[in-house]
């Protein structure tokens, strides 16, 4: 597999993705409500409350979390401290949600829309081999995600620190725990959601089909991640490491397993279902 | 010379469909060979087992003395394909196309102006290829094509639906690279445009290769009463060319077009027409047509005709 040729077909996809302002503005949209409007609003309702009935009510949520999370809470006021509890731990989702929502939308994209454009055919006629084909496609569809997180995650991380740091003793996040969770446990998920999101793509006959897979593909994953990223946040250094070392090895398997569900046929538009 | 492409008894088939059937071909090196048949008869499928882009179910296949198979990236590396609808990405310009074969290609980006160029295409390169028109679409995937200087160039229904200028373009490149020793592989529905550029006309149907042989071996195999053009100052002096020994038939069309019993006997027809005192300004051989022969060779096939046994050396039927 040559890495020049695998970037060149990640290029022309992100070249391709990146002129395609039908599919940035929804994506951004999603991005902004997820990483700014959202944890705006909400942190804004929890700093700022005068009502005791609500202050009360977060202290007694705070109550009922588990031991170990109560221990990580930082805050002096039932408000700071469910300030601190909102944007550590229940907006964790965020960091998979978006990049798994983006990178899926393109990689469903991805196989069968070379095949509706008529380009499979160049492709199966060109001298890549179907691994770098597959490979510069997972690279494509994991760009996008990834540069909208790293953008939304960064603002995010300000919002964070301008609503609920003031109220802490100032700036703390990101904390360590997120920071193993952007960097090493997301990326894995993601690789291994897209991997299957991919097959899929070489699988069926239209973008719409691949679309609505990709959908039923990104819940479970959606799901695992969000449980593994919280109890990750909880207690990072104990399991981080472990889980996002398991995530690692199935990304890799389902990097080879659908790195093989590709071939020039199905390129060719061959064999779709 | 070993031949650029060479298929022993391939068959390939697509569930209950044979696509194509024990086909053996062989294309030699350096020449233009012309596929002909209907739809459905393996033209494409043909071209897809070159390049390897499809395997063979059965049968062996050598491009360039190489399996398009296990030696596949070569194989499409010295070779290129013209699909009958050109593979683009509209949302790019025609210059990010053309840079995204070259660097597949492993061609330099020097390479691509003077492609665009050749193609007449270059004042265009700037613009996104959605805009073009289907005629630069057409020569935008013929400067892609040309782009890594392939040796073997399959063009699959290149010309269908361009405009006369760009089909020229089609044309003329076929016969630049074949003046260059390329070798061509075209299949084609239009046969007129595919007329005299063919060093080897195959005709296929149902996944075989039912016909091959040079124009002029077809023509003296399917056309049995040779044709020629005869004109005279004066065209009653010709009035005796219907009943001649040697005249099959004469069509008074403007010039006069006979069919004669055979082409030596043409001599003899002059003087007796000079002889008759027929002042002649034109003799001249009517070679049938692509057309003519293809429809001829049809025939020949549902007739389930044979060809007399002192055919040319160079023609066979395969099938």
């Amino acid at each position: 597999m040559r890495r020049d040729r695998v970037l060149t077909v990640a290029r022309i996809d992100l070249s391709r993705l990146f002129k395609s302002l039908d599919y940035w503005i929804p994506m951004g949209v999603l991005a902004m409500v997820f990483f700014v409007i959202l944890p705006y609003g909400l942190l804004t309702v929890v700093t700022s409350t005068t009502s005791s009935d609500l202050v009360n009510k977060i202290g007694e949520v705070l109550q009922s979390l588990p031991g170990p999370v109560q221990e990580n809470v930082v805050g002096d006021t039932p408000a700071a401290r469910g300030a601190y509890m909102l944007a550590v731990y229940l907006l964790a989702p965020v960091a998979i949600v978006v990049p798994l929502t983006i990178s899926s939308a393109v990689g469903a994209h991805s196989i069968v829309g070379e095949r509706e454009r008529g380009t499979g055919e160049f492709l199966a006629h060109s001298p890549l081999t179907v691994r770098e084909i597959f490979v510069g496609k997972m690279l494509a569809s994991l760009v996008p995600g990834f540069l909208a997180t790293a953008v939304g995650f960064s603002i995010y991380a300000v919002l964070v620190n301008v609503k609920v740091g003031p109220l802490i003793g100032g700036w703390f996040f990101p904390t360590a725990g997120w920071w193993i969770l952007i960097l090493w446990v997301v990326p894995p998920f993601i690789v291994v959601a897209l991997s299957v999101i991919l097959w899929v793509s070489s699988k069926v006959r239209s973008t719409a089909a691949a679309q609505q897979a990709a959908t039923l593909v990104s819940l479970p994953v959606i799901m695992a991640a969000y449980a593994v990223s919280s109890g990750l946040l909880i207690d990072p250094v104990v399991a981080a490491f472990s889980v996002g070392l398991v995530a690692w090895v199935l990304a890799a398997g389902g990097l080879i397993s659908g790195s093989r569900s590709l071939n020039r046929e199905s390129l060719l538009g061959m064999g779709a279902e | 010379m070993p031949p650029a492409i060479e298929l022993t008894n391939v068959t390939r088939r697509f569930g209950d469909i044979t696509a194509v059937d024990d086909l053996t071909l062989t294309v030699p090196e350096g020449t233009i060979t012309v596929l002909l048949g209907p739809n459905g008869a393996g033209k494409t499928t043909t071209v897809r087992l070159a390049t390897g882009a499809l395997g063979c179910d059965e049968g062996a296949i050598r491009v360039l003395g190489l399996d398009p198979i296990r030696d596949g990236d070569e194989v499409r590396s010295r070779s290129a394909v013209v699909p009958p609808k050109p593979a683009l990405y509209d949302r790019l310009n025609g210059w990010d196309n053309l840079r995204f074969t070259a660097d597949i290609f492993g061609a330099d980006h020097a390479a691509i102006l003077p492609a665009a160029e050749r193609f007449g295409i270059d004042d265009a390169l700037d613009l996104d290829v959605a805009g073009y028109s289907t005629g630069m679409r057409t020569r935008l995937a013929l400067a892609r094509a040309v782009l890594h200087d392939p040796q073997v160039l399959l063009l699959d229904e290149p010309t269908a639906g361009l405009d006369p200028e760009s089909a020229r373009a089609v044309l003329n490149l076929i016969r630049e690279l074949a003046g260059k020793g390329r070798t061509i592989v075209l299949c084609t529905h239009l046969l007129h445009e595919a007329e005299g550029v063919a060093d080897q006309v195959v005709l296929m149907g149902a996944g075989q290769a039912r016909i091959v042989g040079s124009q002029e071996d077809l023509a003296d195999r399917f056309v049995t009463n040779p044709a020629v053009i005869i004109d005279a100052e004066d065209r009653a002096a010709l009035a005796r060319l219907d009943a001649h020994q040697h005249v099959v038939s004469a069509d008074w069309n403007g010039s006069v077009h006979v069919r004669l019993t055979h082409l030596d006997r043409l001599p003899d027809l002059v003087a007796d027409l000079v002889a008759a005192g027929a002042r002649l300004t034109r003799v001249e051989p009517d070679n049938p047509t692509l057309e003519t022969l293809y429809f001829e060779m049809q025939r020949s096939l549902r007739e389930g005709s044979r060809a007399p046994d002192d055919r040319p050396q160079a023609l066979r039927e395969v099938s």
